[in-house]
């Protein structure tokens, strides 16, 4: 088998139309609103130098911000700004995808556009604005005919910088729910589906590279006077545009919109939604990678339809409540609290994903641990590792007040690579997912949890608000309910941690609940 | 001189500069008065820094005096629009000031284009200035700045200043950065246009022999002051030590050259 015939590059493949023309989509649109606001900002601080010093303070603490973080920033941002248009003017808008990443996309391509138009302008020869002046320019005239064109070549310069980085920083946008070639990166990452992670840098890069390519030629073109290159750079980036848009004019509007977080479990039961939808005959679509509070706040404002998440991570994140219930008590809790939200609890898909902690089986057993009661005896002297969101949720303030825990060191990770971690004897204990499938494939075991202390994780379906009472969609997924058991549910994870796609192995776990139903 | 026969007049001008923190401000130019005449080749002619670049510059508007102000054919020109005004000025920069991104046409063309002439009518001006100055119009209208020798550039730089049919020309140091066979065919073609198209002419030299060989008229500055003005031999008549030896350069260059060079090779 060489590396071509994998399975995985057709896939990635036939993601291909979605994800880019997303990308450019949401890329061109934050560099065109980047160049709207930076270029008349450039000219009108060029001869004001204190505003000029703070618009490039400013543009240039906005480029310290990781990319990340500035397009996380934007979405609470968006979602306050929309509950305050929604209240004083009626109207609210989605404060989700789109728009956050064109505005963080936009700042972040305001330094380079800012920095190189300021510098251009200021690098003409003074003798040659002051012929402009004595030829009888007035200061627009100097300013289009002499000046802006001497500039031209170093303003092009930082808008392709410009270009460069938002089509980098693009692929961060998928988990504030924006569709673009970081689903192929943040989807691989998590399933361990190093095809995808390679093939969404390979596709973000040459497009890069490519609407690089086109404007030099614009520039050169414009620079020399060569129509021939300005009209095909113009070209070019109209193809780009119509590419982008091809897509989505084809397949219209898409009804139902399925979520999903970002690990591999989610990836599975999205996938396996979205078929089930399908095979209903409704149209559906996935968004994959979105953050965990994203996520909730995205289905309350419909821009998603529905998404799996776990009973305990509400009882905390959206109730926040501190103590723990039994299993149907926090249930029962949620489905009410949630309903003042006009979410519905669809039901149980029958398995729960809690945290765990998790140690490598041999040296539990060395060490005669077999609860967090006894690890708690010998923590001080271990590491620990989690997700990025556990040691900072209040079921792990939880956990460590219940058991008297005390670690020596912290540590945060990939969750796809914790279980590597432990297995390799990196770290101690990994705070892990109970329906992992790396538990059985690294020989790892489940610590008990006698004062349960852990609060219970039961896979749920919640639908929007505006779903509530769409029997097509309930009719389409009822026959899932209660019918994944943790065993089934470990095995799907570890089927799509090897090299099969989460649609494949969805397709599998349909399967395996129709032959269970069978019997 | 009447007030009739004055195109151009200084009258009791000053102006300063800052000269950054802490320094007192300079006085580039201190009470100077002076008339220019209607078809007059004044030539300023001064050391760096002596105020003659800021004369000129305050004659366009480029800057305002301080106190004091010019009159251009009976106005003031703080009251007339800086912008029809400098249009209505022909001015040759030191080393051209050509526009790097234009084409030799579109530089020569750019005033009337400002003043909104036709393309037509801008093209046949492009050709009669280019003839003018001698530069092949075929050859030479689409070629960039940088394509021509310092000399082209020079010309191109007459040609632009007259394009508008101005009645002034101002010039800064417009002949100083060519080689000297360069320099002399273009000084005396541009004295023939000077004189054929009846231009009344201010140019700025720091170059005695040269302001001697064009000009009809020398005005001398030395630290902002005007120390004298006059036809050159009215010059030789003044009292001063350094305007003395500024106007024997040129005879004891002239008076060598002349043995140096006897006119009949055989004598």
């Amino acid at each position: 088998m060489t590396v071509w015939s994998d399975p995985r590059w057709s896939d990635a493949l036939a993601h291909l139309p979605d994800y880019l023309g997303h990308h450019v989509r949401v890329s061109l649109a934050a560099l065109a609103l980047g160049l709207i606001v930076s270029l008349p900002l450039a000219v009108w601080a060029r001869h004001r130098p204190s505003f000029r010093a703070g618009l490039l303070g400013f543009a240039g603490i906005v480029q310290t911000v990781p990319g990340l973080a500035l397009l996380a920033l934007f979405y609470p941002l968006l979602l306050a700004l929309a509950a305050l248009s929604a209240h004083w003017l009626g109207f609210g808008f989605s404060a989700f995808g789109f728009l956050p990443a064109v505005l963080a996309l936009a700042l972040y391509s305001m330094l380079p556009v800012l920095r190189n138009t300021i510098t251009g302008l200021q690098g003409i020869d003074p003798s040659l604005i002051e012929a402009a002046q004595a030829v009888g320019m007035t200061p627009r005239q100097s300013l289009r005919m002499i000046e802006l064109p001497l500039a031209f070549p170093v303003i092009m310069a930082g808008i392709r910088t410009a270009a460069v980085w938002v089509i980098g920083t693009a692929t961060l946008s998928t988990p504030i729910g924006q569709t673009s070639l970081g689903n192929y990166i943040f989807a691989g990452l998590q399933t361990q589906n190093w095809v995808f992670v390679l093939f969404g840098c390979a596709a973000a890069a040459a497009l890069a590279l490519i609407v690089d390519q086109v404007l030099a030629a614009i520039e050169t073109g414009v620079r020399r006077h060569h129509r021939m290159h300005v009209t095909g750079g113009v070209i070019g980036i109209l193809l780009l545009i119509a590419a982008a848009l091809a897509p989505s004019l084809a397949h219209g509007p898409q009804r139902y919109v399925v979520g999903a977080k970002t690990f591999t479990e989610q990836y599975i039961l999205a996938s396996l939604l979205t078929q089930r939808l399908q095979a209903a005959g409704l149209t559906a679509t996935q968004r994959e990678g979105l953050g965990s509070s994203v996520i909730y706040n995205a289905l309350i404002n419909g821009d998603i339809d529905l998404y799996v998440d776990y009973s305990g991570t509400l009882w905390a994140s959206q109730l926040h409540h501190s103590d723990v219930k039994p299993r149907a008590a926090v249930l029962d809790e949620l489905k009410t609290a949630l309903a003042r939200q006009h979410v519905t609890v669809l039901g149980e898909l029958g398995f729960e994903n809690a945290y765990a902690l998790v140690m490598r089986r041999q040296r539990a057993e060395a060490l005669g641990i077999h609860s967090i009661a006894d690890l708690a005896t010998r923590a001080a002297d271990m590491s620990v590792a989690g997700d990025y969101e556990i040691f900072s949720r209040p079921e792990w303030a939880a956990i460590r007040q219940a058991y008297n825990l005390t670690f020596r060191q912290q540590r945060q990770m990939q969750p796809d690579f914790m279980y590597a971690a432990v297995a390799a004897g990196e770290v101690d204990v990994i705070a892990g997912y109970t329906s992992d499938g790396l538990i059985a494939k690294y020989d790892l075991v489940v610590l008990d949890d006698p004062t349960h202390a852990i609060p219970p994780y039961d896979a749920i379906v919640l639908l929007a608000p505006k779903r509530a009472n769409d029997s097509a969609l309930r009719d389409a997924l009822t026959p899932l309910l209660g019918k994944i058991d943790i065993a089934t549910m470990r095995e799907a994870n570890l089927r799509a941690s090897g090299s099969q796609s989460a649609a494949d192995v969805a397709r599998w776990l349909w399967e395996k609940i129709q032959s269970r139903s069978a019997h | 001189m009447t007030v009739a026969s004055t195109l151009i007049a200084f009258a009791h001008i000053s102006k300063r500069f800052d000269a950054g923190r802490g320094q007192p401000p300079v006085l580039a130019v201190d009470d100077v008065s002076l008339d220019v005449a209607p078809g007059e080749f004044l030539a300023i002619v001064g050391a760096s820094g002596s105020g003659k670049t800021t004369l000129l510059r305050l004659a366009n508007r480029l800057i305002t005096p301080d106190s004091g102000a010019v009159i251009i054919d009976g106005a003031d020109i703080a009251k007339l629009d800086p912008i029809a005004l400098r249009r209505s000025i022909g001015t040759v920069f030191q080393s051209g000031g050509l526009f790097p991104h234009m084409s030799v046409a579109d530089n020569i063309g750019i005033t009337p284009k400002l003043m909104g002439w036709t393309a037509t009518d801008i093209a046949s001006r492009v050709d009669e200035l280019m003839t003018l100055v001698r530069l092949d119009s075929a050859a030479y209208r689409a070629r960039l700045p940088r394509e021509l020798s310092g000399g082209q550039r020079q010309r191109v730089g007459v040609a632009r200043a007259l394009a508008a049919r101005p009645r002034m020309v101002l010039m800064d140091e417009p002949f100083g950065a060519l080689d000297p066979l360069t320099r002399d065919a273009l000084g005396q073609d541009y004295r023939q246009l000077h004189r054929d198209l009846g231009l009344t002419t201010v140019m700025i030299t720091h170059d005695m022999a040269e302001a001697v060989l064009l000009a009809d008229r020398i005005a001398v500055m030395r630290a902002g002051r005007l120390i004298a003005h006059g036809t050159p031999s009215e010059l030789s008549a003044v009292d001063d030590a350094e305007l003395t030896i500024l106007l024997q350069t040129p005879r004891r260059q002239a008076e060598r050259l002349q043995q140096l060079l006897p006119r009949d090779p055989k004598a």
